[in-house]
């Protein structure tokens, strides 16, 4: 028995108090859907969990519905502290219940259950306790006075942290006095689900929060819905593109999360041993399942073999297998599809020349595993160096001075977040101006936290989740109200337009109705 | 002693800092609000407009580059030679325009105190917009907003309604300048000639080539090349409410352009426009046990 072998230590589903059947969670309660119901497995073992309802777009009109109702006779009339005190009592339960909540993800989504449990729902209730204590200082949020809540939101999540990015969604959208439609992935319904009991516990006002579950039609439907004023998506730039296309001229405000390439460039001062670990968590970390994930590492050509040395002997130590289990490193890939896309690109990526390592871990018989991966010899071409692999696949280049660094690592049309590994201040501060992404870690990765903005520039999307910032995405801002007189300059004098003019002060709030952020 | 014959001006396109005709050799033709004959202006193509994205983008780090306060200096400059040329944009906001002399007059003004405005926000639109963020952890954690890159606009096009076309174009392009975005600007088809006198001032103050640039021509035959185009990262559809301009935003998806909807009128001064072109970028770093 060598150092690495550990003696099975899973954590007990019995916390979890499963129901075979799940349905949609609309106007606080559960019922049936009218779309065929599907089963949501885990990823490990293939193994099914529980029947899942299917919305189609006569629940979708309901939720939306039933988000108006709340909106209109609720929540919109409820004061910012009692909405804040919704808000708190979320984030305790949330802690009350994280064991289960933390089980219920590992289950589902196969990650493992020391990131479930240190990771994703310790941020949970971190989010939910920060926009808690927004909901009565809107005024103070930068945004003017009495900024306005816009009305429903719709907000589409993926698969990767499916109840964090749920309380991205829903904890700032609650704050500013928005009520919510909500729709997990299909693969990881869950913990939503879970989640949605939590709301039944807090007694938050039936219709506040609607949660539907169902495929891309579902999500589609939602967001498509007139009655909606607000969609948040997270997941793919080719749905996101798609959500831009089929909204635009309908002024609803959008948020959209999407895919990353980063870059994490390593330079030849860089702290070797943080830079290995950070190298590692930021690809290796949920399996690679981040948009964010540091998947190109732009190497400094005098270290790059002492690197690849040691991320080569640091992977070899990594455990694969039971997500339950408290020991495993990495987890089972979230699907079959996902599995296959990442089977593919690889392939593609030895097909185009680059040199392929996989750690050597024992692969389980059943379920979705992928080795950790690292291709060497990758050039800016390469497909492994453009697109989103989106699983536990690094792709090294190197570099041998910092602008060589700079143009490569904002050479992809994504632009999510960057990664600078340097001891020395200048550089980094340096770097990090030229680098075009929205959130960039130095000596650090994949570090997340409610009060930090998160989002990128270019095709990762745009508007922002977490901070001030994120709070923005959710309301219109006050200034409408203030112009035009104590703005505009010299008011007097400024050009009044008398015939067929809007008032300026319209005109002032369909420009700001259409700001991102 | 005979009068002196006048030589009229012949109206190009501001590209890169030059004042180039368009490469297809189009003009149009520039009536006053009665019909009367005034110029003929440059009617830019799909290639003007495409030169004019790399002219911008060229520029971009150079002006994104420059600290604040050399940004700000620049604007303010930009509103002093507009203002020494006071009496030209006057006399030309009246011919090509069609309005009063009074109304000229107002017009030069607001669009003086538009660049005054906006300059001023150069160096303080980062303290408002930006903030440092407590994370629970021994990080040191910044939000700060920077330009979004290249912008492209379509100025206010209803001259007739709006003024004479040179507060509604300054208005669409000043707030695009002070976080160091750079801009490719559709000017209103109907009064362009005030466009490019405006592109004179800004080719003789301290504005970098290929920061602005201006298009004369149909912004409904440019607008779609802009929308569409891979290296533009913003489109502003101010002026374009007359247009297809949901066509235009659906072009704009498929590279998922940031979209400023078509307002009616002129656009007030507003910080939401600056901020509006501007990424928030976080910069996270460990602080270390001391």
């Amino acid at each position: 028995m060598s150092f690495l072998e550990y003696a099975p230590a899973p954590e007990s589903k019995s916390i979890l108090h499963l129901k075979k059947d799940y349905g949609l969670f609309i106007d606080g309660d559960f019922r049936d859907g009218h779309g065929t119901p599907f089963t949501t497995i885990s990823p490990a073992d293939e193994s099914p969990i529980a029947r899942i309802a299917n919305a189609n777009t006569a629940d979708v009109d309901t939720a939306v519905a039933a988000a108006r109702r709340a909106y209109d006779k609720t929540w919109s009339r409820m004061s910012g502290a009692d909405r804040g005190k919704y808000l708190f009592r979320i984030a305790r339960l949330v802690q009350e219940r994280s064991r289960e909540l933390a089980v219920a993800e590992s289950l589902d989504n196969g990650k493992p259950i020391k990131e479930s449990r240190d990771v994703d729902v310790p941020l949970v209730a971190a989010w939910f306790f920060y926009y808690a204590g927004w909901a009565d200082k809107l005024d103070h949020a930068g945004l003017g006075p009495s900024p306005r809540a816009l009305g429903v939101a719709a907000q589409v999540i993926p698969w990767n942290f499916p109840l964090l990015m749920l309380a991205w969604k829903i904890a700032p959208a609650l704050a500013a006095g928005n009520t919510v439609v909500l729709k997990p992935a299909e693969t990881t319904p869950l913990s939503a689900l879970v989640f949605a009991e939590i709301l039944q516990q807090a007694d938050l006002p039936a219709g506040v929060v609607n949660i539907i579950t169902g495929a891309g039609d579902t999500g589609s439907a939602l967001v498509n819905h007139p009655d909606v004023d607000k969609v948040a998506f997270t997941g793919s730039t080719a749905v996101g593109r798609a959500i831009a296309r089929s909204t635009a001229g309908t002024g609803k405000k959008i948020t959209l999360e999407l895919g990353g390439k980063a870059a994490n460039i390593v330079f030849d001062d860089a702290p070797m041993d943080q830079a290995i670990e950070g190298i590692v968590n930021g690809i290796f970390f949920n399996q690679g399942h981040v948009c964010c994930a540091g998947s190109r590492l732009l190497v400094q050509e005098n270290i790059h073999d002492e690197v690849i040395d040691r991320l080569k002997q640091r992977l070899s130590t990594l455990r694969m297998g039971d997500p339950l289990d408290k020991n495993t490193d990495i987890g089972a890939i979230n699907s079959k599809a996902q599995l296959e896309r990442i089977r593919a690109l690889s392939e593609v990526g030895e097909q185009e020349g680059a040199t392929r390592w996989s750690a050597d871990c024992e692969i389980p018989a059943k379920g979705f595993w992928f080795a950790p991966t690292i291709f060497t010899n990758v050039e800016t071409s390469h497909r492994i160096a453009r697109e989103e692999i989106f699983g536990p696949v690094l792709s090294v280049l190197t570099f041998r001075t910092p602008a060589e660094a700079i143009a490569k690592a904002n050479n992809t049309p994504y632009g999510l977040s960057a990664g600078i590994w340097s001891d020395k201040g200048s550089r980094i501060l340096g770097v990090a101006d030229r680098l075009k992404a929205g959130v960039v870690w130095a000596n650090t990765f994949n570090r997340f936290d409610p009060a930090s903005p998160f989002g990128g520039y270019k095709e990762s999307g745009y508007g922002r989740e977490g901070g001030r910032h994120g709070l923005g995405a959710y309301l219109q801002s006050g200034w409408s109200d203030a112009l035009p007189a104590s703005r505009s300059p010299r008011p007097s004098r400024a050009i009044r337009p008398s015939t067929k003019a809007k008032p300026a002060e319209k005109a002032v709030r369909a420009a700001s109705k259409g700001a991102a952020s | 002693m005979t009068a002196h014959l006048t030589i009229p001006k012949t109206y190009k396109l501001y590209i890169g800092g030059a004042f180039p005709r368009s490469e297809s050799g189009r003009t149009y033709e520039v009536a006053t609000r009665s019909g009367a004959f005034l110029a003929n202006a440059a009617k830019a193509s799909r290639k003007d407009a495409r030169d004019a994205v790399v002219a911008a983008r060229a520029a971009q780090s150079g002006w994104a580059g420059a600290t604040a306060y050399n940004r700000g200096q620049v604007l303010y400059r930009i509103a002093e030679l507009l203002e020494g040329r006071r009496a030209q944009f006057v006399d030309e906001l009246r011919s090509a325009g069609g309005v009063t002399e009074a109304a000229a007059q107002r017009e030069v003004d607001a669009a003086i105190d538009v660049w005054v405005w906006y300059a001023g926000w150069a160096d303080k639109y980062l303290q408002v917009t930006g903030n440092g963020n407590a994370v629970s952890g021994p990080y040191f954690n910044i939000s700060t907003p920077e330009p979004t890159g290249v912008v492209a606009a379509i100025a206010p096009q209803d001259a007739a309604a709006w003024g004479g076309g040179l507060l509604g174009l300054v208005s669409v392009i000043a707030p695009v300048l002070v976080s160091g975005n750079t801009l490719v600007v559709v000017a209103s088809e109907s009064t362009p000639l005030p466009a490019i006198s405006l592109a004179e001032v800004l080719a003789t103050s301290d504005v970098p080539g290929g920061v602005v640039n201006i298009l004369t021509g149909s912004p409904a035959e440019i607008a779609p090349w802009l929308a569409s185009h891979a290296d533009v990262n913003a489109l502003d559809l101010t002026g374009a409410e007359g247009m297809d301009w949901i066509d235009l935003q659906i072009a704009a998806a498929d590279t998922l352009k940031r979209v400023l909807p078509p307002e009616s009128g002129i656009p007030t001064p507003s910080l939401d426009r600056v901020q509006f072109y501007t990424e928030t970028k976080t910069v996270w770093h460990p602080k270390g046990i001391v």
